[in-house]
């Protein structure tokens, strides 16, 4: 029950709050990427032979972010892939590609990335920067991101989509790609999600 | 005598057994070298795509057999109850390694819904895919099986000649000619 008391104890807190409030770590809200409703795809791009390109994705993730439009710079993300989930539409060369010639998914089933900071540019993009983790070597990569958009839901939650893309060096995850053309000795990752605020 | 009688083999059981024998030889000998073909080795996919076919067409001829060995007479077997139960059990478990090995294959290549083409002349549809690491699963299978029927079939044909040379019975020779068949 509201009684004059508690208002006031409340409104003492909350100024004590606010005048705080620049001084602390602002608390940014955390969202969960929608994976459950499939609104979120973690792909590569890498050519075949020169002459062309493959695609595929990773079907089975998850990941979280912090994101408050207020404070940009405090924008932190976590994701991790199951490394089997991959699909390029291919039965024999997807068990290749996971295959201890590749990804050895068998010795390293997880993928992980951890953003250690984030460069904001304008108001709806920046350069996450974070440890990636694949075939069980870190590397420090930097990621441009955009936001896609956000705002409520027609299901009563609220949304906001980003996307970005970065080029991978398989080698520099002990990935050996030397048997193939100078075109293949990269790839591009390709993230797009939607996140439900917590 | 295409049929069998329960004193041999007919005909078609007996092309059926040393066909098989020789795919069998064949697609190990072939699964084994192609396994380690580099990508940039001539036969990288054609190897592959003639494992697939004829495996497919063993399948195929495997189903057949075993149908054609169900509503054929066995011949009896000769020697001791104790050989003929372990013949009876030695057999059985060659169809399964060999069932094993064809369909954790097929299980391989269609482990995504696309089927499998058979030299070209008709493709054999996926019906089981789309289970979590269902290529990796069945690969495993294959290889296993495949080492195990292998090793049966090293005993089954050890246990013929032996047989043969040292208990002088017609156990080898009923699975080279169908004449044995007519003798009552």
């Amino acid at each position: 029950m509201l009684t004059v008391d508690t208002l006031k104890k409340t409104a003492t807190a909350t100024a004590v709050t606010a005048a705080l409030l620049p001084f602390s770590q602002a608390q940014a809200d955390t969202y969960k990427v929608d994976t459950e409703g499939q609104h979120a795809f973690v792909q590569f791009k890498i050519s075949h032979l020169g002459y062309s390109y493959l695609l595929g994705n990773f079907e089975t993730f998850s990941g979280e972010f912090d994101y408050d439009p207020e404070s940009l710079e405090d924008a932190a993300v976590e994701f991790e892939v199951e490394v089997a989930s991959l699909n390029s539409n291919h039965a024999e060369r997807d068990r290749h590609i996971l295959s201890d010639d590749f990804l050895d998914a068998d010795a390293y089933p997880t993928a992980t990335f951890e953003s250690t900071g984030f460069e904001p540019d304008g108001d709806d993009a920046g350069v996450i920067t974070g440890e990636l983790t694949l075939h069980g070597e870190t590397q420090t990569i930097e990621m441009p991101v955009t936001l896609v958009g956000e705002g409520e839901d027609p299901w009563g939650g609220y949304r906001a989509g980003f996307e970005g893309s970065t080029i991978l060096v398989p080698s520099e995850f002990g990935i050996d790609m030397s048997e193939f053309p100078e075109p293949m000795r990269e790839l591009e990752l390709y993230v797009t999600f939607e996140g439900v605020r917590q | 005598m295409w049929q069998n009688t329960r004193s041999g083999w007919g005909w078609m059981s007996i092309a059926l057994h040393w066909l098989s024998a020789l795919a069998i030889i064949g697609l190990f000998a072939l699964g084994w070298w192609m396994t380690d073909l580099g990508y940039y080795d001539a036969w990288y996919n054609k190897a592959p795509w003639l494992h697939r076919s004829a495996g497919m067409l063993l399948l195929l001829a495997t189903v057949g057999r075993l149908v054609w060995r169900l509503c054929q007479p066995t011949p009896r077997a000769e020697g001791s109850r104790f050989e003929a139960v372990a013949a009876r059990l030695g057999h059985w478990l060659l169809y399964l390694a060999l069932l094993g090995v064809l369909v954790s294959g097929y299980l391989i290549s269609t482990a995504k819904g696309s089927g499998i083409d058979v030299f070209g002349w008709f493709e054999v549809p996926a019906t089981v895919y789309g289970f979590a690491n269902q290529a990796d699963i069945a690969g495993t299978i294959h290889w296993y099986s495949a080492l195990t029927l292998l090793a049966l079939a090293a005993g089954h044909a050890l246990a013929a000649l032996r047989h043969h040379w040292w208990d002088k019975r017609l156990t080898l020779v009923r699975m080279l000619s169908a004449k044995y068949a007519r003798r009552q």
